[in-house]
C-alpha cells in the first residue's frame, strides 16, 4: 500500500499543480497523520478559494486546544487521530455484473426490507441499465431543480460555482470551535450536499442523498449546508434503511440549516451503518454527528426526524436555535439500540425569540446489551417571552441486559414560558409476544404492531415510503433481542 | 376433539402436572377445578403453547394430531382458543386493529380473503353490542388500563370473532362482579354448539351457576383426583376442597 500513498508534500510539491488539478498522480490517498500541511493539501488538492483554507487552518487551531468530550453515557478505547488518512479521492467501487455475484446475507436483507429490485442492484454496485442509471436520475432531477433556481450539488462544487454563499453560511450555526468533533469536521471535511433554496420557492420535490451525483465517497467527515431563503421550503432525507459498511470507524458529520423569515425545512434521516460484531462491537462505525439548525428569520421552522438503527456508538444533538420570532423547532426520533450498542442522542432546543416553540418526541429502544440515553436541553433566554416547549421522552426496554437513561435539562430565565416534559418506559415482553401468537399472529407481525405503536408519532413525519422501509428496519433488528 | 394422555409437564424443569387425562369430545363443555396451585393455569398455558412450559412426558392429541409439536401460532390457526387469566396490557397496539390482524390471520390460514378494516368494523360493532361493550373499547391500546372486567371482556370478545374448536378459560370468572359474570357468561353460553368444545378453569363454582357444565374434573398437585357430572361442582362448594384432598392423601 504504501507506494500507492501520496505524502503531503508530494500534493504541496505538485508542480503540474499550477496548470490545475490533473488526475496524473495514481495515489488516492494520503499517509495518515493530521498537521497544518495535511489541511493545506486537503485545500489545495480540491482547488478551494482562500477563505475555505483559513476556516480549516482556524478550526484545525481551535481543535488543537480543545479535549475529546467525556460526558456523555458512551465508553470506547481512544481513538488515534493521528492513525487516520484524512484525504481519500473518490475511487469508482468494483462494479458486479448481476445480483448472483452479491453476498447471500445482504440479499436476505434486501429482500426482508423490502427494497425493489433496481435499489438492490444500485446499492450492492451491480451495473444497471441505462434506464435505471442513478446518475441519469439524478441528471434529470438536477434540471427540474434548476428550472426553479434551487441548487443542490456537493459542497465541494458549491465552493467552486457559488464560493459567495458558501462563505455567507458555512460556520454560521455550528462555528469552528462549536465541539471537538466539528472542530475536527471544519478543519478536514472532504465533501458532503450543498443545497439553497431560493425566496419564495417550495422545492419540488424531496431532495435525498440518492439523487446527488458523486456520492460514492463522501468520506467519513461529511459537511452539509442547507440553507432555505425567505418563504420557501425544502424536505431533505438523508441515508437509507440498507445496511451500510465502511472501513472508517469514525465518522464525524456537520449538517448546518438556517432558515430565513417564513422558511420551512424538514430534514429526515434514517441511519444504519455497521454497529460492529454484536458480542465485541469490533468493527463498529463511531458516529459523532453535530446537526444544528438556526431559525433564523420570523415564523420560520426547522423539524428534524431522525431514525438510528446503527453504529457501534452514536453522539448525536439534532437542535434547533430559535432565534426568530414566532419560529418553530421540532424534533422527532427513534432510537434502537441491540448487541453492545451505545446511544447518547437528543436535542437542545434553545429559544432566544419571542412566541417561539418548540417540541421534542423521544422514543429510545434498547435491546440485548445496549444502552440507550437520551439527553436533552431547553434553554429559554431571558427575553424570549411567551416561549413553549413540550417534550415526550420515552424509552422500551426489550430483555433484562440492556439500559435506558433520560437526561433532561431545563434552563429557563423568565416567568412567561410553558415547559412540559412527559416521560415513560415500558417493556417489551415475552408475554406480550405469546399473547399475539396466541391469537394466530406471528411473532414478526407481534414486533411490528408494538414497535409501531411505540412509535407512530414519530414514523408519521417520515415520507410515506421511508416510513415503511424504517418500520421494517426495526422488525428486523428486534426478531432476534426478543425471547 | 382433544385427547389428553399422562400428561405430565412443568415450568423451570419443576414437574407441575403430573400424569394428566383427559377427553374432550365436541359439543362437551368441561370444568376443571381446584384450589391454588394444583396447575389449572399450568394445563391452559401447556396446551395453548407458551414458551416457558415444556411437556415431558405423555401427549396431547387435538383432532387426531399431535398438539405439542405444533408452534403457538398454529395451534391458535387451527382453532385453539385461551381465554387469559391475566391478559397482558399491550400499549401502543389499537385493539380494533388487534383484533382485525388476529381474525385475518385466521381468515388467511383458512383461504379466504383478507377483510378490510370498514367489513371488519361491522362484524366488531355487532359482537361489541352482544358483550355490552362500548365502542370506545375499540380504539384504545390493546388492554391497556382496562378495568379486570373490561380485560376479561375483552377476552371473551376475542373468542366471538375468531369462533375456536376449543376455547381453554383461565379463571374467566376472576376479577368479575355479578353483572359482568352475567353478561360473559352469556357471551360464553352464545358461542356454545354441537361442533366446538369447551374447557371451563375456574377456582369457585359461581361460574358454572352460569355456564352449565357437562363434566366436572377436580385437578390437585398435578393429578385429576376426580371426575363427575355437574353435581359434584356443588358437593365441592358444600364441602371444599379438603374433603377430597385430605381423602385422597
Amino acid at each position: 500500500m504504501a507506494e500507492n500513498e501520496n505524502t503531503v508534500s508530494d500534493v504541496l510539491d505538485d508542480k503540474s499543480y499550477k496548470y490545475g488539478f490533473t488526475t496524473k498522480v495514481e495515489a488516492e490517498t494520503f499517509a495518515k497523520g493530521l498537521n497544518e500541511d495535511v489541511i493545506r493539501a486537503i485545500s489545495k488538492k480540491k482547488n478551494e478559494p482562500e477563505f475555505m483554507l483559513d476556516f480549516r487552518l482556524k478550526a484545525y487551531k481551535k481543535w488543537l486546544t480543545m479535549k475529546e468530550p467525556a460526558w456523555a453515557n458512551v465508553h470506547y478505547n481512544a481513538i488515534d487521530y493521528q492513525n487516520i488518512s484524512y484525504f481519500s479521492a473518490p475511487k469508482p467501487k468494483k462494479k458486479l455484473e448481476s445480483l448472483d455475484e452479491v453476498d447471500p446475507e445482504v440479499l436476505k436483507t434486501f429482500e426482508k426490507l423490502g427494497i425493489p429490485l433496481d435499489e438492490q442492484k444500485r446499492l450492492a454496485n451491480v451495473a444497471v441499465d441505462a434506464v435505471f442509471d442513478s446518475v441519469s436520475v439524478a441528471t434529470t432531477h438536477k434540471k427540474k431543480l434548476m428550472e426553479v433556481g434551487v441548487i443542490f450539488c456537493p459542497i465541494s462544487e458549491a465552493l467552486q460555482e457559488y464560493p459567495e454563499l458558501v462563505e455567507q453560511y458555512l460556520g454560521t450555526v455550528v462555528p469552528v470551535g462549536d465541539n471537538y468533533f466539528a472542530a475536527l469536521n471544519s478543519a478536514v471535511f472532504t465533501d458532503g450536499s450543498f443545497v439553497y433554496i431560493p425566496p419564495g420557492t417550495v422545492c419540488p420535490m424531496e431532495l435525498s442523498t440518492y439523487f446527488r451525483i458523486n456520492t460514492e465517497e463522501t468520506g467519513q467527515f461529511e459537511r452539509t449546508l442547507i440553507i432555505c431563503a425567505e418563504d420557501s421550503s425544502v424536505s431533505y432525507l438523508e441515508g437509507c434503511t440498507a445496511p451500510q459498511f465502511d472501513t472508517n470507524q469514525l465518522h464525524a458529520a456537520v449538517v448546518e440549516l438556517i432558515a430565513l423569515d417564513n422558511a420551512d425545512i424538514k430534514y429526515s434521516t434514517v441511519q444504519n451503518w455497521y454497529s460492529g460484531d454484536p458480542e465485541t462491537g469490533k468493527g463498529g462505525i463511531f458516529n459523532f454527528v453535530t446537526k444544528r439548525g438556526k431559525c433564523q428569520g420570523k415564523k420560520s421552522k426547522i423539524s428534524w426526524t431522525q431514525v438510528e438503527t446503527g453504529s457501534a456508538i452514536t453522539w448525536k444533538y439534532p437542535s434547533c436555535i430559535l432565534q426568530g420570532d414566532d419560529s418553530v423547532g421540532e424534533f422527532y426520533s427513534v432510537a434502537l439500540t441491540n448487541g453492545i450498542m451505545q446511544a447518547d442522542t437528543g436535542t437542545k432546543m434553545i429559544h432566544l425569540g419571542n412566541n417561539t416553540r418548540s417540541s421534542i418526541i423521544s422514543k429510545g429502544i434498547s435491546a440485548d446489551r445496549s444502552s440507550n440515553s437520551y439527553r436533552g436541553q431547553v434553554k429559554v433566554a431571558k427575553n424570549a417571552k411567551n416561549a413553549r416547549n413540550y417534550s415526550q421522552c420515552d424509552s422500551m426496554l426489550v430483555g433484562d441486559k440492556c439500559s435506558a437513561h433520560t437526561f433532561p435539562y431545563i434552563e429557563s430565565a423568565n416567568s412567561t414560558v410553558q415547559l412540559e416534559h412527559e416521560a415513560s418506559t415500558s417493556k417489551i415482553s415475552e408475554e406480550q409476544l405469546f399473547y399475539f401468537e396466541s391469537r394466530g399472529i406471528s411473532r414478526e407481525n407481534a414486533i411490528t404492531a408494538v414497535i409501531n405503536g411505540f412509535c407512530k408519532e414519530v414514523f408519521r413525519q417520515l415520507p410515506m415510503e421511508f416510513a415503511v422501509e424504517a418500520q421494517k428496519l426495526l422488525t428486523l433488528k428486534l426478531e432476534n433481542s426478543v425471547g | 376433539m382433544l385427547e389428553i394422555k399422562d400428561l405430565h409437564a412443568g415450568f423451570d424443569g419443576a414437574e407441575i402436572l403430573k400424569g394428566i387425562s383427559l377427553s374432550v369430545n365436541a359439543g362437551e363443555v368441561h370444568a376443571i377445578m381446584g384450589p391454588n396451585g394444583s396447575g389449572k393455569s399450568t394445563l391452559a398455558k401447556v396446551l395453548a403453547g407458551h414458551p416457558s412450559y415444556q411437556a415431558t412426558a405423555g401427549e396431547v392429541l387435538y383432532q387426531g394430531r399431535n398438539l405439542l409439536e405444533m408452534d403457538t401460532e398454529k395451534r391458535a390457526l387451527e382453532g385453539v382458543f385461551l381465554g387469559f387469566q391475566y391478559p397482558v396490557e399491550i400499549p401502543g397496539v389499537n385493539n380494533a386493529e388487534f383484533l382485525r390482524m388476529a381474525y385475518n390471520a385466521r381468515r388467511v390460514h383458512a383461504g379466504e380473503e383478507e377483510l378490510d378494516p370498514l367489513d371488519f368494523d361491522e362484524i366488531l360493532d355487532e359482537k361489541m353490542a352482544g358483550l355490552g361493550m362500548e365502542a370506545k373499547y375499540k380504539n384504545r391500546s390493546l388492554n391497556d388500563g382496562f378495568s379486570g372486567g373490561e380485560k376479561k371482556k375483552n377476552e371473551i370478545l376475542q373468542m366471538a370473532i375468531l369462533e375456536p374448536k376449543i376455547a381453554v378459560l383461565d379463571e374467566t370468572d376472576s376479577g368479575l362482579d355479578i353483572d359482568a359474570l352475567r353478561i360473559v357468561a352469556g357471551g360464553v353460553n352464545k358461542l356454545r354448539g354441537p361442533g366446538n368444545a369447551l374447557i371451563l378453569i375456574t377456582h369457585y363454582q359461581r361460574l358454572l351457576e352460569y355456564i352449565q357444565p357437562d363434566f366436572v374434573h377436580v385437578l390437585s398437585r398435578g393429578k385429576i383426583i376426580k371426575s363427575g357430572e355437574k353435581g359434584l361442582a356443588l358437593e365441592l362448594e358444600a364441602m371444599g376442597y379438603d374433603w377430597l384432598t385430605t381423602t385422597n392423601a
